[in-house]
């Protein structure tokens, strides 16, 4: 049997995912990374984008948005505000969310407004990537 | 029952945010042991003249002795050192009544949302940053079960190791030591650290007010809950007397006209 690494996804909503997979590939800040078993132990930060555990052969595709990212030798731990397996998410809700986002974006803000609009923008951009790439 | 169902609310977001709490704590801990010779402001540990004390209280009454065993805590901290922040209207009437230093006043909603604790962590860290103060601590309201609610004071800043907080299912020490390998940091330490604290933070004022909720809404349904009882104690005595009073009457009534008819014959 193959190595496996134990993948941790918590959310403030509580543990979206917990399991042995054989490999996971992460949209880090210093770009995707796949981390197999046995890496040398890593923290960084994830930055909103498609997350893809494999497991036992099958693909599972995750939108996250910014958080951390623990790594040690047979664990992978992620801590982030959003995450979304691809056939979770609701397009028209990402959809109405980014549109409300821009919109937002037009107006006269804080620079402490324009920095959770950008976040929840690019939350939503993160769950359109993930599902629009899936249908084709 | 309208507290019964706020209490399950509150109860419920307490108890789903704790994986998310347990994890970051892991985190911050590995953080700190793996990069020692980085000294992040926030770790900063100073020799306390003043210090804050973030106060955690409710909006309304009616929630038993919720409010009194919190500010009892609260009061043993020197007036002419400490400064207050509080949450909550409660506990913003009682530094005004008592006539402490009131620093800046908070609110939060039923159902704490996260952006309500932001705000409180800015606050409270540049206060420390600045030097204003030297130690940051919150004292607030443990949710333990729907039965009891601990009041509590825990640091918050300098960032440490944290004594007084207990968190349920966090690892002892001995798996982090185990743990003593390099770890890498990317792109540093720092830019990490300073995501990590800035979140830490936020979490942990967010966690305390989740607390601080549930433990308000089982406190007040308790509270109800005993006013229920008591009410329907005092309806049983009162209707037991009212009865009592009106058999009386009855048989007064029916002496006097059995009087008069034997008068009569």
């Amino acid at each position: 049997m193959a190595a496996t690494l134990k993948l941790e996804i918590v959310t403030p909503a509580g543990t979206v995912y917990a399991e042995d997979v054989e490999m996971v590939t992460l949209p880090g800040v210093a770009g995707q990374m796949g981390i197999y078993p046995r890496h040398v132990p890593l923290m960084t930060q994830l930055v909103p984008g498609e997350m893809i555990a494999h497991k036992e052969g099958r693909d599972l595709f995750i939108a996250t948005g910014e958080g951390l990212i623990e790594v040690t030798a047979r664990r992978v731990a992620i801590l982030t505000d959003l995450a979304i397996p691809a056939d979770r998410i609701d397009e028209a809700k990402a959809e109405e969310a980014r549109q409300r986002a821009e919109a937002r974006l037009r107006e006269k803000l804080s620079d402490e407004e324009i920095a959770s609009v950008n976040g929840s923008l690019a939350r939503s951009l993160a769950q359109l990537r993930v599902k629009r790439r899936r249908r084709v | 029952m309208v507290a019964a169902s706020k209490m399950r609310t509150a109860q419920e977001a307490t108890l789903s945010t704790r994986p998310f709490g347990q994890l970051l704590y892991r985190m911050r801990r590995t953080a700190t042991t793996h990069a020692p010779d980085f000294i992040h402001p926030l770790l900063a540990t100073r020799a306390v003249r003043r210090r804050a004390v973030i106060l955690f209280g409710t909006d309304k009454g009616l929630c038993g002795a919720l409010n009194s065993n919190l500010f009892r805590l609260a009061m043993q901290f020197d007036p002419a050192t400490t400064l207050f922040i509080t949450a909550g209207k409660r506990a913003a009437q009682f530094i005004a009544r008592t006539g402490r230093r009131l620093a800046a006043e908070f609110t939060f909603a039923d159902s704490p949302r996260f952006a309500e604790a932001r705000p409180i962590a800015a606050f409270a860290r540049d206060l420390f940053l600045k030097g204003d103060v030297d130690q940051v601590l919150i004292v607030a309201t443990r949710f333990i079960n729907t039965l009891i609610q601990q009041p509590s004071v825990v640091e918050f800043l300098p960032i440490g190791e944290i004594t007084g907080l207990k968190i349920p299912g966090a690892e002892s020490d001995g798996d982090v030591a185990a743990d003593t390998g390099e770890v890498l940091f990317e792109f540093s330490a720092e830019t990490v650290l300073a995501y990590l604290f800035g979140h830490y933070l936020n979490i942990y004022v967010y966690r305390v007010m989740l607390e601080a909720k549930a433990s308000e809404q089982s406190a007040r349904m308790v509270a109800m809950q005993n006013a229920t009882d008591s009410a329907a104690g005092l309806i049983k005595d009162l209707t037991l007397e009212y009865n009592n009073v009106r058999q009386t009457n009855i048989t007064k009534e029916l002496l006097e006209i059995a009087g008069g008819q034997l008068g009569n014959d």
